[in-house]
């Protein structure tokens, strides 16, 4: 596997605030690499060091072989970037956006209107070239914004939070472009704070307060959870939480909506131990079972285990 | 660097000429605003007169011709900035607006006051500036009869007392709107270059545009051309439309040449769009851009001799507005306008503008660079 994207020790600092703090990682070419962390967590910046938006305080960061720094001008056609807000031309309609991207990264003549009409389709917007892009529904905005930030076959793309906002349909459409791109060997590096988005990558890191706390595949990264996680359900949650999570035995106590996700070190003497700590408490269980982890337990494993 | 190139310079042109007049708000900005304008700051503008810069050639060389010149100075209405030797030399200070007031004092003056015969002198007065111009000969008037009645009681010459014959050049009627639309023409360039350059950056830093344009190829030299081309053609549009206005429907005589005007509205548009440009550096938001603006444009006006003559101005904002490149314009533009000067007499100011715009450009290009690489 030849890495499309290599950081070693990548940081950046706002005065005395750290943002990414030292962060490593390889990215290899066709594969779709997630950041999953909070809002702040740091995956924004880390995109925009390795965009040339913002300079690394320290570390340094190789796209396709290029410094992000020193490399800075020759990358820019070798990369694609689209981020959370949707970096078009509201007032020119669609065409104009197009051709206004084709020229700027200098596609121009038939690969032009080869690129157009693709997009277009993609886009599902075959027809409506003429239609200005802020009447455009969100989903079709999306779309378009990606295709022109790949209009130039760029070997790299980054999306940062590319679906914040958007409907689960339009979502799931949006990933089947992602997975078409990656199919034709296109490095695609994506963040969001979704969990069901972040099941859909190849690889995912996860981030937290800046720090990088763990880099795998998703269903390794479920399976590191060795301990048993039950699901209770009960009338009061917010209650039952505070009558379990000291008990021994219990590694984590926590609120999934109506639910409780508690992370056990034996499910078979936890079982009554929780059944009596509850009634103690005046609470009944109404039913409990043991469920496979899901990314989100994960994240929140790790995040306490990182002593965050 | 590499070499800038102009296709993608043309891009960001078109792509900004397209959302300039695409927007319906931002589109009766562009021209009609500046008409309105036009026609409201055509009218009355009030000013105080306060050390106006006279010239003199006293012909006489006598006691009374120097007692005379003492009481224009005296009374701080009048400040002589040069003693002449000939006649020729009043006139080149009237036309380099060196003197706003020029006094001749005939060679008879003494003797002829002294004699009991009528005494004579002759006030030139600069009326491009009109309000200066009505203002600084009532004072004059004063002076003079007052100096008549002085020398007249001692020597019983009341009858015969000097006459004075005013006549203002330039703007014979002394109307202010004369004097004034011509400065409007400064304001209102400063105005759009100002507001279009800054808010056509700050509106894509606000929507999250102007990152997609720092990810791509183009590079900052070609976006600051690729915003500032389209700004510095509507601004020539206003100026030739505000000229027009001016002429056919104000009536202000155009003496000067239309090359000379487009020469130095050029210099003084590469002073504005830096300002804009640096105005962009310093705004997150496009309200920001909005007060910083204002910050900029208010002083730049009241320091620029349109509504307050410079000269009567404290001295350390005489100074202050020695840097402010509407200053010149304005100096210019009037003389121009009103008295036809060509390139000869306004080379100091055009030599100002252009180093004051080249020193403004050279600064806001590093900083817009650095803003947003």
């Amino acid at each position: 596997m030849n890495a499309a994207v290599s950081v070693r020790g990548l940081s950046k600092r706002f005065g005395a605030f750290v943002a990414v703090d030292r962060v490593s990682f390889e990215i290899g070419e066709g594969e779709v690499f997630g950041f999953l962390g909070p809002n702040g967590a740091g995956k924004t910046t880390t995109i925009k060091m390795l965009t040339g938006l913002l300079d690394p305080t320290s570390g340094e960061a190789r796209i396709a072989g290029l410094d992000v720094v020193g490399d800075r001008w020759a990358l820019k056609s070798r990369i694609g970037y689209m981020s959370q807000l949707f970096s078009l031309y509201g007032d020119l309609t669609v065409a104009e956006n197009i051709d206004l991207f084709a020229g700027l990264y200098g596609v121009r003549g038939r690969r032009r209107e080869e690129r157009r009409a693709w997009i277009l389709e993609m886009a599902g917007l075959a027809g409506q070239a003429g239609r200005l892009t802020a009447e455009l529904p969100l989903g079709f905005k999306q779309r378009l914004a990606l295709g022109c930030a790949v209009i130039h076959g760029p070997p790299v793309l980054f999306l940062d939070e590319p679906t914040s906002g958007v409907d689960p349909i339009a979502r799931r459409s949006f990933w089947d472009l992602i997975y078409e791109l990656s199919g034709h060997g296109t490095t695609v590096i994506v963040s969001t704070h979704y969990m069901e988005e972040a099941e859909y990558c190849h690889r995912l890191a996860l981030m937290n307060r800046g720090c990088l706390i763990a880099l795998d595949r998703p269903a390794v990264l479920r399976a590191s959870m060795s301990e048993p996680l039950l699901e209770l359900r009960t009338e009061d949650p917010a209650r039952a939480v505070e009558a379990v999570r000291s008990l021994p035995g219990v590694t984590e106590a926590s609120m999934y909506g109506r639910r409780l996700h508690v992370l056990v070190k034996d499910e078979e003497r936890a079982r009554p131990a929780l059944a009596e700590a509850l009634r103690a408490a005046g609470l009944e269980i109404r039913s409990i079972r043991r469920i496979e982890p899901a990314l989100e337990d994960v994240f929140v494993a790790r995040v306490r285990a990182a002593g965050g | 660097m590499t070499r800038l190139s102009p296709f993608r310079i043309g891009q960001i042109v078109r792509k900004e000429v397209r959302q300039l007049f695409r927007d319906p708000r931002s589109r009766p900005i562009l021209f009609v605003a500046p008409l309105i304008q036009l026609l409201l700051f055509g009218y009355a503008v009030n000013t105080d007169v306060r050390n106006t810069p006279m010239a003199v050639l006293d012909h006489d060389r006598s006691a009374a011709s120097r007692r005379l010149i003492d009481a224009m100075e005296a009374a701080g209405y009048f400040d002589v900035v040069h003693a002449a030797d000939r006649s020729a030399e009043l006139v080149e200070y009237l036309d380099r607006g060196r003197a706003t007031v020029v006094l001749e004092i005939p060679p008879r003056f003494g003797r002829d006051l002294a004699a009991g015969q009528p005494a004579r002198i002759q006030l030139l007065l600069d009326g491009t500036d009109s309000n200066t111009g009505t203002v600084a000969l009532g004072y004059a008037r004063r002076i003079v009869l007052a100096f008549g009645l002085e020398e007249g009681g001692r020597l019983e010459l009341l009858e015969a007392g000097p006459r004075l014959e005013p006549r203002a050049w330039f703007n014979p009627a002394l109307e202010s709107r004369t004097y004034n639309v011509p400065g409007v023409i400064g304001i209102l360039l400063t105005l759009m270059c100002l507001l279009l350059t800054a808010f056509s950056v700050v509106r894509e830093r606000e929507l999250g545009t102007l990152d997609q344009l720092r990810v791509s190829p183009v590079r900052p030299a070609e976006l600051i051309l690729g915003k500032t081309i389209p700004v510095t053609i509507v601004a020539l549009v206003d100026l030739a439309l505000i000229t027009a206005v001016a002429r056919v429907w104000f009536g202000i005589p155009f003496r000067g040449s239309l090359m000379v005007l487009l020469v130095v509205s050029l210099l003084f548009i590469i002073s504005g769009l830096a300002a804009g440009l640096l105005i962009s550096t310093v705004s997150k938001t496009q309200q920001e851009a909005f007060l910083t603006m204002y910050l900029v444009l208010l002083p730049s006006i009241m320091f620029s001799g349109f509504f307050f003559p410079i000269h009567s101005m404290p001295e350390l904002f005489q100074w202050l507005s020695y840097i402010n490149p509407l200053r010149y314009f304005m100096e210019i533009v009037r003389a121009l306008f009103l008295k036809g000067a060509g390139a000869a007499e306004l080379w100091p100011q055009f030599g100002a503008l252009l180093l004051i715009g080249m020193v403004a450009l050279g600064w806001a290009i590093r900083r817009f660079a650095r803003s947003i690489a």
